[in-house]
């Protein structure tokens, strides 16, 4: 097969390591390689790198450096502050606030609670993916421990409202976690005045390679322990730091927060004129998730009658790589349980497409994509038994 | 999850694509809700199948088990399409990953709905091929 320019679109799922970053971990491979727990020269300069790594991520979050805590990944840190919530309260309740569109990072740590009789409520959203302050107020009770929303989606992109979640789980002397894994970098956060306890990030979704996260938990905070071992992280986490990850995670971090207006910008320029040109010129599409209240770089749209991964396979061949919601991308049966949570029918959560832009994508490439879907949409309704063009030219 | 190349150029080149205005028999298996269907059309003339068409709503596996269905019973007699299995489509193909094997499943279930059709109108169905629509009872999910 001739070559075709390959068209990265899927920046959600991950990141390429930027030329900055993979330049600033450089010495923590080679010459700064000690163990930072070690007392000589080697070991006290690789205690330096992180420390001042941890100081430059707790800047970019309005945190304290002494709350910002290096795991291994934005699942072990939304594990940590879920279960390590849980068995630090359980003495004052069994019962867990969630929303019904985490990722199963979040999920299936409260699943496996639930099995150990922890009561979980998942609360629906609208069909715009948002949750409602409310509902989380009226779900709280004298037993709840911990309000676990996610700040912005990973499918759907939509952004919750966190500081008004926060403040009525303050006001119920309630925990509250965010995972902010697709928000880090993103948007402008400020974990003080947004009032929250526990907030989750990890590095590969903003430029930083993959294999580190980190867990903030606010001063005073008490969550138990995850990984038993050595004293490292204040005690609170074992486990020898990944020094080079660890530093180019805050490297891209400061990069991110320095450029995210402009970033922005440019990222909302691409997304909606990929949204309008996929609703103005293919029809039957319909966008999912809220317009305008979500991530600069989200797209997610379902196109009728064709299902994901034909989409996804047919796109791949033509160079582009993106995403979808569909089961059959991931051999289950039910389609993404965030579409279906915003009501849309199991057919037509099946045929979606998700596009995350990132750093490299231009307008060129959403011009092109827009050309080249429509063809690929033609192709797949021309099969498919559900689609039929004079039914819906009579309709249109 | 890597596909062959045989199951890409059946997805990316479906054979047979379409419909039989005045098919003598048509099968219709899988509901959108699980994510795939899949519509076979047959022409038959003198017990031989002239010519078979399908439409597929469903991942790429789908379109190409549906593909590789049609061209393995074209041309074929009655009983011999009768004998079409889902492993034979599977391997036609140059295997399917274990995830995607329902969907061989489905495109041998769409082929034995339409001959059911055709042999229940003919009353051609006796003890000797009636165990041959047996795989139509099982749910290529598992569950429904
Ligand atoms: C919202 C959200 N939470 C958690 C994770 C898990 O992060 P990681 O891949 O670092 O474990 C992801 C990444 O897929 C995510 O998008």
């Amino acid at each position: 097969m001739h070559q075709v320019k390959r068209i990265y679109l899927d920046h959600a799922a991950t990141t390429p390591v930027r030329p900055e970053v993979l330049s600033a971990m450089m010495p923590a491979f080679t010459t700064v390689f000690g163990n930072p727990s070690s007392l000589y020269q080697s070991g006290l300069q690789a205690h330096q790198l992180m420390e001042n790594a941890r100081a430059k991520i707790a800047d970019c979050i309005g945190a304290d450096s002494t709350e910002i805590y290096f795991t291994s990944c934005g699942t072990e840190s939304d594990n940590w502050a879920i279960k390590g919530a849980a068995q630090s309260h359980q003495g004052k309740g069994r019962h867990m606030v969630t929303s019904a569109i985490e990722h199963h990072a979040v999920l299936h740590a409260f699943d496996a609670l639930a099995k150990q009789g922890f009561e979980i409520t998942k609360l629906p959203v609208d069909a715009d993916g948002l949750l409602d302050p409310e509902a989380v107020r009226s779900a709280i009770r004298d037993d709840t421990i911990l309000v676990s929303v996610m700040m912005a989606n990973n499918e759907i992109g939509v952004i919750q409202p966190i500081e008004e979640i926060a403040a009525i789980c303050r006001s119920n002397q309630v925990l509250f976690h965010t995972d902010a894994v697709q928000a880090g970098g993103a948007l402008p956060i400020d974990a003080h005045r947004m009032g929250v306890d526990l907030m989750s990030f990890s590095g590969h979704k903003l430029y930083a390679p993959k294999g580190v996260g980190a867990l903030y938990i606010r001063r005073g905070v008490r969550i138990a322990n995850f990984f038993d071992g050595g004293a490292q992280e204040r005690n609170r986490r074992g486990g020898t730091e990944n020094v080079p990850a660890i530093t180019g995670f805050a490297r891209a971090f400061e990069l991110a927060i320095q450029e995210m207006e402009e970033n922005s910008r440019q990222l909302i320029e691409l997304r909606d004129a990929l949204i309008d040109g996929i609703l103005t010129r293919i029809p039957h599409t319909r966008l999912n998730g809220h317009p305008t209240r979500r991530l600069p770089n989200n797209v997610n749209v379902s196109i009728e009658f064709i299902e994901g991964e034909a989409i996804l396979l047919m796109l791949d061949q033509l160079g582009y790589e993106c995403s979808s919601g569909s089961a059959c991308t991931s051999g289950a049966l039910d389609p993404s349980h965030v579409l279906l949570a915003l009501g849309l029918p199991h057919e037509i959560a099946h045929g979606s497409l998700r596009v995350t832009f990132g750093r490299s994508n231009t307008m060129d490439d959403v011009n092109r994509l827009i050309d080249d879907l429509e063809i690929v949409v033609r192709r797949l309704r021309e099969m498919s038994p559900l689609y039929n063009e004079n039914i819906f030219s009579v309709q249109n | 999850m890597q596909y062959s190349d045989r199951v890409m150029d059946h997805f990316m080149n479906p054979r047979n694509v379409g419909e039989i205005e005045d098919a003598e028999a048509t099968g219709l298996i899988g509901n959108a809700k699980c994510g795939d269907i899949m519509k076979m059309f047959l022409k038959i003339e003198d017990g031989i199948i002239v010519d078979a068409k399908f439409k597929t709503f469903g991942c790429g596996a789908a379109i190409a088990t549906s593909s590789m269905a049609t061209e393995m019973i074209k041309g074929k007699t009655l009983d011999e399409a009768l004998q079409l299995t889902n492993k034979a489509v599977a391997e036609a193909l140059g295997g399917l990953p274990p995830v995607k094997m329902h969907c061989s499943l489905l495109a041998e279930q769409a082929v034995k709905s339409a001959l059911k059709e055709y042999y229940e109108k003919h009353d051609l169905i006796n003890d000797d091929n009636r165990h041959l629509f047996d795989k139509l009872n099982e749910d290529a999910h598992d569950h429904a």
